[in-house]
C-alpha cells in the first residue's frame, strides 16, 4: 500500500491530469469550431489577452476592486494552492532524490506560513459559502466535495510535517494519496477552471471588444 | 387553452441542441458558484438583495431545469420559469462583466425563452408582436402606405421649422437609409420631422425605404429567432435594393444590437457581418457635431444626465460616442455613476415595455436602481437616446417623483442648432 501510494499512484495522478486535461481540452476546441463560429468570427488576441490578464491580477478588474474582501481572500486561496506545492522543501527534495531534477524550493518555514495562510482562506471561502445568502442558494453539493479534495492534501501536509495526530508515515502516505485524488479530479471536475478560465476569459474578452466595451 | 396542451419535450430539446455550444459546455463547468454576479444585477440590488434573484441562480432556474428534466417538465412549470426568464431578467449583461469566467447568463436565459417559446409560453403581447412582424413587417401593424403617408405630413409639416424640408423616401444611392422605431409612426411622428431636420440641416444624402423601414426587432426578446431573422433580412434587403451606403438606426438601444451584432447570425451573414454597415442615430449625431455640419446656437445650459442604454452602450459600442456626443451638445453634463459599459439597466430593455400593464409593478421596483441613479446626479434633465428606455424613464420619473424631463438627441439639437439663413423658414430670416 505505502509502495503503490507513494509510488505508482503519483504517477498515474500525474498522467490522469495531464492526458484528462489534455482530452478536455482538445474536444471542447473541435466542438467549438463546429458550435462557436461567433468567437472565430470576431476573434481578437489582444482583448483576450487583457482580459485574462485583468482577472488574473489582484484588484485587476472592476468585480475584484467592487468585493475586496473575496478578492484577498481567492488570490490568497490560489497562490498558495499553486505555490506551496509547487515548492515546497519536501517535494523539491522527492524530486531531486528520485529523478535526479533540481527544482527551486521555498524554505520550511515560509511553506508552513503559506499552508497556514490557504487554510484559513480556505476556511472564509467556505464560511462564507454557508454565510452569504447569493451563494448559499447556489451551493451545490459538488462545491464542497471539490473543497474537500483540494483542502485534504494541504491538511495532511502540514499535520505530516508537524507530526502530528497520526504517526508520521501513515499521514505522509495520506497527503500522497489525496494530493494524488485532488490531480486526478482536475480535469473531471468543476476544478477543471484551472484551465477552462483562460477560454472563458478568452471568448467574453473577444466578445465584448467586438462590441467596443471591456469585461475588466 | 395552450395551457392545456401538454409540453413538447422534443421541441424543447432541439433547441437546446441547436444551442449547445463550447461555450455553454464551459459555462456550466466552470462556475464556481461564488456569486460575484449578484450586485451586478440592478434585479436583485432593487428587490432587496433577495437571493432568488441573483443571475445564477436564475439560469439555474429556467434553462438548468430544462436540461436537466431533458425538457420534460410542465406547463406550472414552464410557467414559472416564465416569470423568472422575461420578469427577472432584461439580459442586459452586466452579470458577465463581473464574473470572473465571463459567463453569459444572458445567453442562457436567452436560450431558455426560445424554449418555452416553442411551447407558446411568453408573455402574451410578446407573442402578438412577433404575429404583426410576420404579417405588417413592424411591431405596430402599420401599413406601410400609413408610414410613408405620415412621413410627408411630417416634412409639410416641418417646413414651419426648415424651410423646404424633405423626407426623401425610396431614393437610390444615399449615404444614409435611415429606419426608425414604429412608435415613431404611431405615437411620436415628431421623432421622424426632428430627426429629417437634423439630417437635413446636416447636408446628408438620406433617405427612409417604403418597406423595410422599422428597426425594432422584439423578436428577439420573444425568443422566436425565426421571425427575428426576417425582420433583419427585411432591414438589409431594403438597404441593397437602394444601394444605401449605410444603415442608420434611429435612437433605439436594441434594433441597433439586433441588427449590427445579433441579426448577421440569425440570417447567415459571411463572418457575422451585416452586409451594409449599420450605424446609429448617437455616432451619426457625434460625427455631424465633430465635423463641424451642426452649428449650435450655444450649448445646453442646464444640469443634464445620460441613460446609458444597455443595447447601445455595453452591447454596443457607443458608450464612449454618447458621453462625447453629450459634452458636445451640453455644458453642463452629470454621468450617472456607474455609467458608459457599466450601466444598469433601467429596466426597460429586454422585451419588458411591450410586455405591457401585467409587468408594470414588477418594472417599476427593479427599476428603483435607476430611479436613484438619477436622483443622485441632481439633474432635471436626462438625455435618453433608447425608445425602450424613454418610456421606462417616464414611467419612473412619475413613481418615484423625481421631476425630470426626458429628451432625446435629435430634440435636445433641433431645439440648438443654427440653421444656415437659406434653411430659416420664412419671416425668420435674417436677411
Ligand atoms: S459570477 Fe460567474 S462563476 Fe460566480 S456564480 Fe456567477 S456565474 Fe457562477
Ligand atoms: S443579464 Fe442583466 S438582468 Fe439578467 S441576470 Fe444579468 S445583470 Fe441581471
Amino acid at each position: 500500500m505505502y509502495a503503490f501510494v507513494n509510488g505508482p499512484l503519483v504517477w498515474i495522478a500525474f498522467a490522469v491530469l495531464v492526458l484528462g486535461s489534455l482530452w478536455q481540452i482538445v474536444s471542447l476546441y473541435k466542438m467549438s469550431k463546429r458550435t462557436d463560429k461567433v468567437y472565430y468570427d470576431h476573434y481578437n488576441p489582444g482583448a483576450a489577452a487583457a482580459s485574462v490578464w485583468a482577472w488574473l491580477m489582484p484588484f485587476g478588474s472592476r468585480s475584484w476592486r467592487e468585493h475586496p474582501g473575496l478578492t484577498v481572500g481567492t488570490f490568497a486561496f490560489h497562490v498558495c494552492l499553486i505555490a506551496v506545492p509547487l515548492f515546497a522543501l519536501g517535494h523539491a527534495a522527492t524530486l531531486e532524490f528520485n529523478r535526479g531534477i533540481a527544482w527551486p524550493s521555498l524554505p520550511d518555514a515560509v511553506a508552513d506560513k503559506m499552508t497556514l495562510v490557504f487554510l484559513a482562506a480556505a476556511l472564509f471561502l467556505l464560511i462564507r459559502r454557508f454565510a452569504v445568502p447569493q451563494v448559499r442558494i447556489v451551493t451545490e453539493c459538488k462545491d464542497i466535495v471539490v473543497w474537500v479534495i483540494t483542502v485534504l492534501p494541504f491538511l495532511t501536509g502540514y499535520l505530516s510535517a508537524h507530526k502530528l495526530l497520526l504517526d508520521p508515515d501513515t499521514m505522509l502516505m495520506l497527503h500522497v494519496f489525496t494530493g494524488c485524488l485532488m490531480l486526478i479530479c482536475i480535469p473531471f471536475t468543476k476544478l477543471a477552471h484551472v484551465f477552462l478560465f483562460f477560454m472563458t476569459r478568452a471568448f467574453i474578452g473577444s466578445e465584448f471588444a467586438r462590441r467596443g466595451t471591456k469585461t475588466w | 387553452m395552450s395551457d392545456q396542451m401538454p409540453v413538447n419535450a422534443e421541441e424543447i430539446m432541439a433547441v437546446i441542441e441547436r444551442n449547445d455550444s463550447a461555450r455553454l459546455r464551459a459555462w456550466l463547468k466552470t462556475c464556481t458558484s461564488c456569486g460575484l454576479c449578484s450586485e451586478s444585477c440592478f434585479f436583485y440590488l432593487a428587490n432587496d438583495n433577495k437571493p432568488e434573484f441573483m443571475p445564477q441562480y436564475k439560469a439555474r432556474k429556467t434553462l438548468g431545469e430544462l436540461m436537466k428534466n431533458k425538457g420534460k417538465v410542465t406547463r406550472a412549470q414552464l410557467e414559472e420559469m416564465k416569470e423568472v426568464a422575461w420578469a427577472r431578467c432584461t439580459m442586459c449583461r452586466r452579470c458577465s462583466q463581473y464574473c470572473p469566467f465571463g459567463i453569459e447568463i444572458a445567453v442562457m436565459i436567452n436560450v431558455a425563452r426560445q424554449c418555452m417559446r416553442t411551447q407558446n409560453v411568453c408573455p402574451d403581447r410578446l407573442m402578438t408582436i412577433d404575429q404583426s412582424y410576420v404579417e405588417f413587417g413592424n411591431q405596430m401593424s402599420i401599413p406601410d402606405e400609413e408610414f410613408v403617408e405620415t412621413c410627408e405630413w411630417m416634412a409639410e409639416e416641418g417646413q414651419d421649422r426648415l424651410k423646404d424640408l424633405e423626407i426623401p423616401i425610396d431614393k437610390e444611392d444615399t449615404n444614409i437609409m435611415f429606419v426608425v422605431n414604429s412608435r415613431e409612426p404611431k405615437y411620436y411622428p415628431q421623432d421622424i420631422q426632428e430627426a429629417a431636420m437634423v439630417m437635413h440641416a446636416a447636408g446628408e444624402n438620406w433617405t427612409m425605404p417604403s418597406h423595410g423601414w422599422e428597426a425594432t426587432n422584439l423578436s428577439m426578446f420573444s425568443g422566436n429567432l425565426k421571425v427575428a431573422g426576417q425582420v433583419t433580412q427585411t432591414l438589409y434587403d431594403a438597404a441593397i435594393k437602394l444601394r444605401a451606403k449605410k444603415i442608420c438606426i434611429t435612437e433605439c438601444g436594441h434594433a441597433y444590437r439586433a441588427a449590427k451584432y445579433e441579426g448577421p447570425y440569425w440570417t447567415k451573414q459571411p463572418g457575422g457581418k451585416a452586409p451594409v454597415e449599420v450605424t446609429h442615430a448617437v455616432a451619426l449625431f457625434h460625427s455631424y457635431m465633430k465635423e463641424g455640419r451642426i452649428k449650435l446656437k450655444h450649448k445646453f445650459k442646464d444640469a443634464i444626465t445620460y441613460q446609458h442604454p444597455c443595447n447601445l452602450s455595453r452591447s454596443g459600442d457607443l458608450g464612449e460616442l454618447g458621453d462625447e456626443l453629450m459634452e458636445m451638445l451640453c455644458e453642463n453634463y452629470v454621468p450617472m455613476e456607474p455609467h458608459r459599459e457599466w450601466s444598469h439597466c433601467c429596466c426597460g430593455g429586454g422585451g419588458f415595455i411591450p410586455m405591457g400593464a401585467d409587468y408594470k409593478k414588477t418594472r417599476m421596483v427593479a427599476g428603483k436602481v435607476k430611479a436613484e441613479q438619477i436622483q443622485k446626479t441632481g439633474a432635471k434633465f436626462v438625455l435618453v437616446p433608447c425608445h425602450n428606455c424613454t418610456d421606462q424613464i417616464n414611467d419612473l420619473n412619475k413613481e418615484y417623483n423625481l421631476g425630470i424631463k426626458v429628451m432625446s438627441f435629435k430634440e435636445l439639437i433641433c431645439e440648438l442648432m443654427d440653421l444656415p439663413p437659406h434653411m430659416k423658414p420664412e419671416g425668420e430670416e435674417d436677411e
